[in-house]
């Protein structure tokens, strides 16, 4: 599990990602995907540093960082597991994969599993309609779900 | 005469929807079967409206580019499919559009519809003030239903009909933000239409506001979603302002309901001369709105000039004359009749005693032009001398000075608008995104279009780096060292071949050029050699200079931090000498640009406060000019200049000068080396101070005339691109008489025979006695808004841009700049260099702000000390320590900042308590006087609390503004 950075830390190496990555056209989200790496997150101390560093208000960034589900807020437990609930894959049956895999994790969308070790949580279309419905675990995407690939996944997690 | 003493009615801007395009090409289209032509460019909602016909409209104003996002413009367009928004379609060479059909009609209260389902109370009943503009389109598009009911997930409940959140964020209520003392903002009432952000963005440039989440969760917040008091906002109020709905709302308007009318009028806090809608219920003033007219601000504002008007009914204000024998006893007040007898008595018991010359006046840089000029007449015609001053003789009498001998004319050579045109922007010794807000917020504009941007500045101000601001160019120099930077930025320009040598030889003295060039071309101004000793890096001096020199349009916007030095003059020439060296003067873009610290600072220079000068800068000594006033003031004029301030306070002190009235201005608090200012005062036998409160110079005050606010009267204030703008009264005088029938009481109780019924008529005398004001009368200013001085046969709309032809004085003059270090030195005991400034929500010394709200943002002054300078002292952040120089101390708190370089200390004079000037010293500009407040030798250490002469000081304060308790009618 990731733990939470001091702010000291967390400014600074905030700053050596935004003098690495300054120099692109439009840096911030890249700097902004970077820091989650770094951090499991985007840390709120690092936001800032990030409006200092590239000339603009810290209120710009709370707006992109707020606009994207992606970036999380808080460290990211052990698995993030993002089911598509988009119209091609509720057509393929997303609504039954769903409603199993928080049965059998015992959680809903939004929430982590009491052991933390995984989050699930719901996306909107993983441009996968081919082979719906879809997932992504971890940032790999998994196609053609069905019952026996969800139970793989369950125990993935839980391992 | 009474021109607009009654104003009825509330003054309606119309709101255009999108801004104006400045196409020339012109396109005609037909909208509801009218023919309309307009700019290419133009918005159909625009358009439409220039037609007089209104489209419905939410997310569109103005003052800001168009967005599209509401969805309720929506309009039908004759051979196109679907309905496209009107305010970000733009007009087509024979369109045809409809604004109104059954479809539109539909859709638009189908969008209402929305909307009230997820608003307070629904669109019927009166969430906020009932008068909001979403409260007038559910009415205009005959909203009558709302099918969706406000029962389900929504942002307004906060007692159980909440549905739980779904998203990252828990809940969708949020409650309301009252942490602004002026406006309050309730998310509730947000229907995410941006307006606000993009103000913030587009019109202030401080980018505070952003919509947070996306889709249903989607809110406006400040900063990282913190309390606006907390977060990046200035409080300009341009937000409350763009607001369409009651989300955000001046809370004096929430308190005591809409106002009823409104008079135009400009603000009296800086010199950039807001245009203002003094909006009033009763004989209140409920709020200023920024008027889109105004030619200055176009329609924004900053926190002073919409809010910080608390002052002019705050409980401080002194609303009866007051008159004590000595400064020791308690006042007495007194009526109007008995003040000014006694007042008219003294002076000329003095003037018997001691001379003619033993009393002089001082005019404010507050007061109107016409007040300002009635002082000065007071002393010249009543007085028989010429022993009057201003306070800007405190801060812009080296630009008076410096462009009066290079160029000719003693004022700026641009309107604000040729901002918009400039590539190249060079700020010196000027902090305008706290001095000069709106004028910072019209740079910033034009810097986020690409402009560049060069300062120089010993403080990284928010002008060398802030959100969307970047200067391409810091020049850090060493406080003092001004001349020899600019002179090194000359070198460049001159050894580099990058002078503009058509210009020169058109519009100079080629000879003088030369000369001067060869001054400046010596290796002891190269950058390298003065790099060393302004701490400035020579590539940055070279690059600065190249780029001012070959980057299109330059202009210079300079403030106090080039007038107050013992080199004040010599700075201005310098710069002078850069623009005509570049060629950058006469037209749109590019000249040379004061900042005037004050309403009228300009104003009050133009009507003769100098005691070497008659109105329009006529120096004393010219016989024309003298006949001129003496055949029409019937007296003979004494052709010898008279006291200047500081001489004033040294004849006082040397026992020949006794008496002095004193309109409008703190000379205790403002004026350098406080310790002299109350020699000098406390030797005087009748010091007159004629202001709205008990100031620090009151503590010395035998006579106390109480003074009137610029809403209180009648007249005109000049700003700082020669602006002549009109100030109307929109209350009645609280103390009985505006300070202009109070001069005039005192002159006719001297024996002047003075009979103005309005200020109008002061303004037709300085017309016919001022060539440069020739053209100027309240008629004009009423019929076009405002001109700029000259105004004449020549330009009888005034001039917005000088120097056009050539300049004023013929030749353009170049000048050597020696630089020569001033005697205030660092050393052992005395290692820092003070500077001093201001910030934004305090204005001056603070007499009107510290009485608003504004204190929620400045409630002391603070030491700006750099993190390596407070440690080796044992510093540490928010600490008392005590600052001391050559002429006192004093202490205050520190704040610890790298803003400041190593060696530099920095701190702003808005609060009495902190007494900065008993530090400055006495030093001044060689040619005018003006103090030297930008550099002082100083050290610093921890300290206990404040010093002996803060709290004899407060003593002696406290005990000076006793007023005894009025006897009872006996």
């Amino acid at each position: 599990m990731t733990m939470q950075a001091a702010s000291t830390e967390i400014a600074s190496r905030t700053a050596a990602i935004i003098d690495e990555m300054k120099g692109l056209e439009g840096p911030l989200l890249p700097i902004l995907h970077s820091i989650q790496e770094e951090f499991g997150y985007v840390p709120k101390d690092a936001l800032p540093v990030i409006a200092d560093g590239l000339n603009l208000s810290r209120a710009e960034v709370h707006g992109v960082v707020s606009f994207y589900h992606d970036f999380r807020a808080k460290p990211a437990r052990r698995h993030v597991l993002k089911l598509c609930q988009a119209e091609a894959c509720q057509s393929m049956g997303s609504d039954a994969v769903a409603a199993k895999v928080k049965q059998l994790l015992g959680i809903d969308f939004h929430e982590t599993t009491r052991d933390g070790s995984v989050t699930l949580e719901p996306v909107y279309c993983l441009g996968l309609c081919a082979c719906s419905p879809s997932a992504m675990l971890d940032g790999e995407v998994i196609g053609r779900l069905d019952d026996e690939k969800i139970e793989e996944i369950v125990a993935e997690v839980h391992s | 005469m009474n021109i607009k003493a009654d104003f009825p009615t509330l003054i309606e801007e119309i709101d255009y929807g999108t801004p104006e395009s400045k196409a020339t090409k012109q396109v005609t289209l037909t909208v509801d079967g009218q023919s309309i032509t307009v700019p290419e460019g133009t918005s159909i909602m625009r358009a439409a409206m220039e037609g007089g016909v209104e489209i419905p409209k939410l997310c569109a104003t103005d003052m800001l580019d168009s967005f599209g996002s509401c969805r309720v413009c929506l309009v039908e367009i004759e051979g196109r499919g679907g309905t496209p928004a009107s305010c970000t379609t733009p007009v087509g060479e024979g369109m045809v559009v409809r604004t109104q059909s059954e479809r539109l009609d539909a859709i638009r209260r189908g969008v209402m519809e929305l909307y009230v389902s997820d608003h307070p109370t629904g669109w019927n009943e009166k969430a906020g003030t009932g008068a909001s503009e979403f409260d007038a389109v559910a009415k205009s598009v005959g909203l009558v239903e709302n099918r969706y009911g406000t029962e389900g997930r929504n942002h307004v409940k906060d007692d159980g009909g909440v549905a739980p959140g779904h998203g990252s964020l828990a809940v969708d209520y949020i409650a309301r933000d009252e942490s602004n003392p002026y406006f309050t903002y309730d998310p509730a009432q947000c229907i995410v239409c941006s307006r606000c952000v993009r103000a913030c963005e587009e019109v202030q440039g401080t980018f505070a506001l952003t919509i947070e989440g996306r889709g249903f969760e989607s809110r406006m917040v400040a900063g990282m979603h913190e309390d606006f008091i907390a977060s990046e906002c200035v409080s300009c109020g341009a937000c409350v302002q763009a607001c369409p709905t009651d989300a955000l709302r001046e809370k004096t308007v929430l308190e005591k309901g809409m106002p009823e009318r409104s008079a135009v009028t400009t603000c009296a806090y800086c010199g950039v001369g807001c245009s203002f809608k003094a909006e009033v219920k009763g004989d209140e003033v409920i709020r200023m709105m920024p008027y889109k007219d105004g030619k200055a601000n176009h329609g924004h504002s900053c926190v002073k000039g919409r809010f910080a008007y608390g002052y002019a009914t705050h409980k401080d204000r002194i609303l009866s004359p007051m008159i004590r024998e000595k400064i020791s006893d308690p006042w007495r007040e007194v009526s109007w009749e008995e003040a000014i007898a006694h007042t008219a008595k003294e002076f000329r018991r003095i003037q018997y005693q001691y001379g003619r010359t033993a009393i002089g006046g001082i005019t404010s840089s507050r007061c109107t032009n016409e007040e300002t000029y009635l002082v000065q007449k007071l002393v010249r015609q009543g007085f028989r001398n010429n022993n009057v001053d201003t306070c800007a003789r405190v801060c812009h009498s080296p630009t008076g000075y410096g462009l009066g001998q290079t160029y000719g004319t003693s004022a700026g050579t641009q309107d604000f608008d040729s901002v918009e045109y400039t590539d190249v922007a060079v700020i010196i010794g000027a902090n305008p995104a706290s001095a000069h807000p709106v004028f910072a917020s019209r740079l910033k504009k034009r810097l986020r279009q690409g402009a560049k941007l060069i300062v120089l500045d010993p403080r990284r101000t928010e002008m060398v780096k802030s959100a969307h601001v970047e200067a391409d160019y810091h020049l850090p120099l060493k406080p003092g060292t001004n001349v020899a930077v600019l002179t090194a930025l000359a070198h460049v320009i001159v050894t580099e071949g990058l002078f503009n040598e058509a210009f020169i030889r058109e519009r100079c003295d080629w000879a003088e050029f030369q000369d001067w060039a060869s001054f400046v071309a010596l290796p002891e101004n190269s950058p390298e050699t003065v790099g060393k000793l302004s701490g400035v890096d020579p590539e940055a001096i070279r690059g600065a200079a190249r780029l001012y020199a070959k980057g299109g349009n330059g202009a210079i916007y300079y403030g106090l931090g080039v007038t107050e030095h013992s080199q004040g003059s010599t700075t201005v020439m310098a710069i002078a000498n850069l623009a005509m060296a570049t060629g950058n003067i006469g037209r749109p873009g590019v000249g040379v640009n004061p900042l005037r610290g004050q309403n009228n600072v300009q104003g009050s220079c133009d009507m003769g406060s100098f005691p070497h000068e008659l109105p329009g800068y006529r120096h004393i000594s010219g016989e024309a000019v003298r006949d001129i006033y003496e055949s029409l003031w019937g007296v003979k004029l004494d052709d010898e200049p008279g006291l200047r301030i500081p001489n004033m306070l040294d004849a006082a002190v040397d026992g020949s000068f006794k008496g002095i009235y004193i309109q409008g201005e703190d000379i205790l608090q403002s004026d350098p080396d406080t310790k002299h200012v109350a020699g000098g005062l406390a030797a005087m036998e009748c010091v007159v101070v004629h202001d709205l409160f008990l100031n620090e110079t009151a503590n010395y005050a035998h006579v106390f005339l109480p003074g009137s606010t610029f809403l209180e009267k009648d007249g005109t204030f000049t700003n700082a691109e020669r602006r002549i703008n009109m100030v109307r009264k929109v209350l009645e005088p609280k103390a009985r008489y505006a300070d202009w029938e109070a001069t005039q009481e005192l002159a006719r109780a001297i024996g002047l025979d003075w009979n103005y019924t309005h200020p109008s008529e002061i303004m037709d005398e300085i017309a016919k006695t001022t060539p440069s004001f020739a053209g100027v009368s309240f008629e004009l200013l009423d019929r076009v808004g405002s001109v700029q001085w000259p105004c004449n046969e020549k330009a009888p709309l005034g001039t917005p841009i000088m120097h056009v032809d050539g300049f004023v004085r013929g030749k353009g003059k170049f000048i050597r700049t020696e630089y020569v270090a001033t005697d205030e030195r660092t050393g052992p005991r005395y290692p820092l260099l003070l500077t001093t400034g201001r910030i934004l929500s305090q204005y001056n010394v603070g007499a009107q702000t510290r009485r608003t709200d504004n204190v929620a943002w400045h409630a002391e002054d603070r030491l700006e000390i750099h993190p390596h300078d407070a440690e080796v002292r044992g510093v540490r952040e928010g600490d008392w320590v005590r600052l001391a120089s050559r002429s006192g101390e004093t202490t205050l708190r520190a704040l610890i900042t790298d803003r400041v370089s190593p060696g530099v200390v920095y701190t702003t004079f808005h609060h009495p308590d902190t007494q900065a000037n008993v530090i400055t010293t006495d030093f001044s500009d060689w040619a005018t006087n003006c103090p030297e407040y930008k550099v002082t030798a100083v050290q610093v250490a921890p300290s206990n609390g404040p010093t002996d002469w803060q709290k004899d000081y407060n003593e002696q304060a406290r005990q000076s503004r006793r007023i005894a308790p009025l006897a009872a009618a006996e």
